[in-house]
């Protein structure tokens, strides 16, 4: 995973629920392109087409609440989406989206900043963002946690864990 | 400084003497859920070429969802997980004619005071009405939790939530937690864990504590509990052994967060409107709306209390002939119970269809919504689409609002039948 991401950010409001992000009708898929393909497919208007010009989402407060269904970062990554910066993110998407290697960014001065369009920049190591020259900070992921990110998902680090056959049982 | 139920289950579980908020602990469950997701879980087993599991006693396993299967891919899907369950000997494996996990498990003696338990499902959270610590994860990591034992976990900070007083006539757990959504929002206790103390919580069944924890989900919980007391020993007994589980109570002394009372004596009948459940008002405010159909079910109000309050407004009763009411029992055990006692035929001469037991409607399975319909249903959510057209809408309330609306066509005030 790159510690750099840079692009043009859509932006969306407060509490942007799971069921939002991928519809419970495809959770038969783990595909991350069959996923993509119906992101945000119940707001209807031009989505989930009109996402793929963009490469961050930016949202307000509580992104992902609600159903714990892992499939809506899946689907967010299958949209060719590099990261999320949110206010505030709900718990099981925080996790789901560590683990499914999508970079997560909570900085709520930089979701008040920002207008859809913008060109900005994370720096994840350095744990900035930056928009039109102005660096805002935000609180990096846990260390303990960063590695399972850093190998693209939780997936990786299992089985990077199963080959160097330490405290995954074979 | 004392702690809280959550900081001494996680300590417990993570082999240290205490924890504090924000601390970041490796926590060993002692049950992983997995529903109808299970195959996700071994299909990304099977990928990283895992093949033991830390421990197959910890798995519980229970077809739930969109069950029985409704297209070839839902059947090959279950066949993963049921081919799963065999070949690793998961011997707390329920198959699609138990109900929902969440109910199954609790009913079967599986969820023990004090336990943590992980899942696929972010209503999870319910365990905490026995007081374990219960919340949701992803389908990866379940695999993860069912191959290492343990998972990172960070300590949440708590809330502690004093319910006095008594609900009027007509008024329901599910009023209560409408109210408190629609108070604090859909955000207003992310990441953190709740007690519910006083003696409104020290009344209620174990049936409505079940609503309380599993709607606490909607505003953000991470976990949430009522410190087990008679009530709870009750409910356990026949189902496990007291000398299987070792209760848990916060120090009188426990820091909390924050401390909020509610007088229960002053909650409405209350309804969750279109299409968020913070959206949430007093009937007063609702009543009149059309609805086209009226779903009992999920694992917030399905239970068998549940029923029998629908069933006591509908008995002798039928509903409008405009409205399709769809009954789902949250199990099997449920569906039997009501059976036996002739709840079902009351709901049954009423209008009403009774459905297997299982997630149903609230999980999109049957019961499908077209462009502009109404429905009013005792689930917990009504996001947009999650019950078929995103051009439909889904009111949420309680049982008793459910049959009073069910028999009137619109959204009706219960306490006229009381």
């Amino acid at each position: 995973m790159e510690s750099v991401i840079q692009g043009k950010i859509f932006k969306f409001g407060d509490n942007v629920n799971s069921d939002i992000i991928i519809a419970g009708r495809y959770l038969i898929h783990i595909d991350p392109e069959e996923l993509g393909q119906h992101a945000f497919e119940m707001l209807g208007d031009g989505y989930p087409a009109k996402l793929r010009n963009f490469d961050i989402l930016v949202a307000g407060r509580n992104f992902g609440c609600g159903s714990a269904r892992e499939q809506a970062a899946t689907a967010i990554k299958g949209l060719g989406i590099k990261a999320v910066v949110a206010a505030s993110f709900a718990r099981t998407f925080y996790r789901n989206a560590i683990n499914d290697g999508l970079p997560i960014v909570e900085c709520p001065a930089l979701v008040e900043a920002v207008q859809e369009g913008d060109i900005i920049r994370i720096d994840l190591a350095a744990g900035t963002v930056n928009l039109g020259g102005k660096d805002f900070t935000f609180q990096k992921i846990p260390e303990s946690v960063r590695k399972i990110l850093e190998l693209g998902g939780l997936a990786a680090y299992l089985k990077s864990h199963l080959e160097a056959q330490s405290d995954v049982p074979r | 400084m004392g702690k809280t139920i959550a900081e001494k289950i996680l300590a417990a579980k993570s082999g240290n003497s205490s924890v504090t908020p924000g601390q970041i602990v490796d926590a060993y469950p002692d049950l992983v859920m997995s529903h109808t997701a299970t195959w996700r879980s071994a299909s990304v087993m099977k990928r990283i070429g895992a093949t033991k599991l830390y421990d197959p006693d910890r798995l519980a396993i229970v077809l739930d969802h969109i069950s029985p299967a409704k297209t070839e891919k839902y059947a090959a899907d279950q066949l993963v997980s049921r081919s799963f369950a065999r070949e690793f000997g998961i011997q707390k494996f329920y198959d699609i004619d138990a109900g929902i996990a969440h109910l199954v498990l609790m009913e079967a003696g599986h969820v023990l005071p004090g336990a943590l338990i992980v899942g696929t499902d972010s209503h999870c959270t319910i365990y905490g009405s026995l007081g374990a610590l219960g919340t949701g994860i992803g389908y990866t990591e379940v695999t993860s939790v069912w191959l290492t034992g343990k998972l990172w976990m960070k300590v949440p900070e708590t809330l502690k939530i004093v319910l006095n007083g008594r609900f009027e006539q007509g008024v329901f757990a599910k009023d209560l937690m409408l109210h408190l959504i629609g108070t604090l929002g859909a955000d207003g206790c992310n990441y953190k864990s709740v007690e519910y103390y006083g003696g409104g919580a020290e009344s209620m069944s174990v049936s409505e504590r079940m609503t309380v924890t599993n709607l606490s989900m909607e505003m953000g919980v991470k976990c949430a509990f009522f410190p087990p007391d008679v009530n709870t020993a009750q409910y356990l007994e026949g189902r496990i052994a007291k000398n299987k589980y070792e209760p848990v109570f916060a120090d009188p002394d426990a820091e909390y967060e924050k401390v909020l009372e509610l007088d229960l004596a002053k909650i409405e009948p209350m309804v969750a409107c279109p299409h968020e459940v913070q959206n949430s008002k007093p009937i007063g405010e609702v009543k009149g709306t059309h609805i086209d159909q009226a779903f009992l079910g999920s694992c917030a109000n399905a239970k068998y209390e549940d029923l029998v309050v629908a069933s006591k407004i509908l008995n002798g009763r039928k509903i409008h002939p405009d409205v399709r009411l769809i009954i789902t029992p949250g199990s099997k055990k449920i569906m039997l119970e009501a059976m036996q006692s002739g709840v079902l035929q009351t709901l049954l001469e009423a209008g009403g269809l009774v459905t297997n037991p299982g997630c149903g409607a609230c999980a999109g399975d049957g019961g499908t919504l077209a462009d502009g319909e109404v429905c009013l249903s005792t689930a917990n959510r009504n996001f947009v689409g999650r019950m078929g057209s995103n051009k439909s809408s889904i009111y949420l309330a309680s049982p008793a609002t459910l049959a009073a609306s069910a028999i009137h066509g619109v959204i009706s005030d219960p306490r006229e039948f009381v």
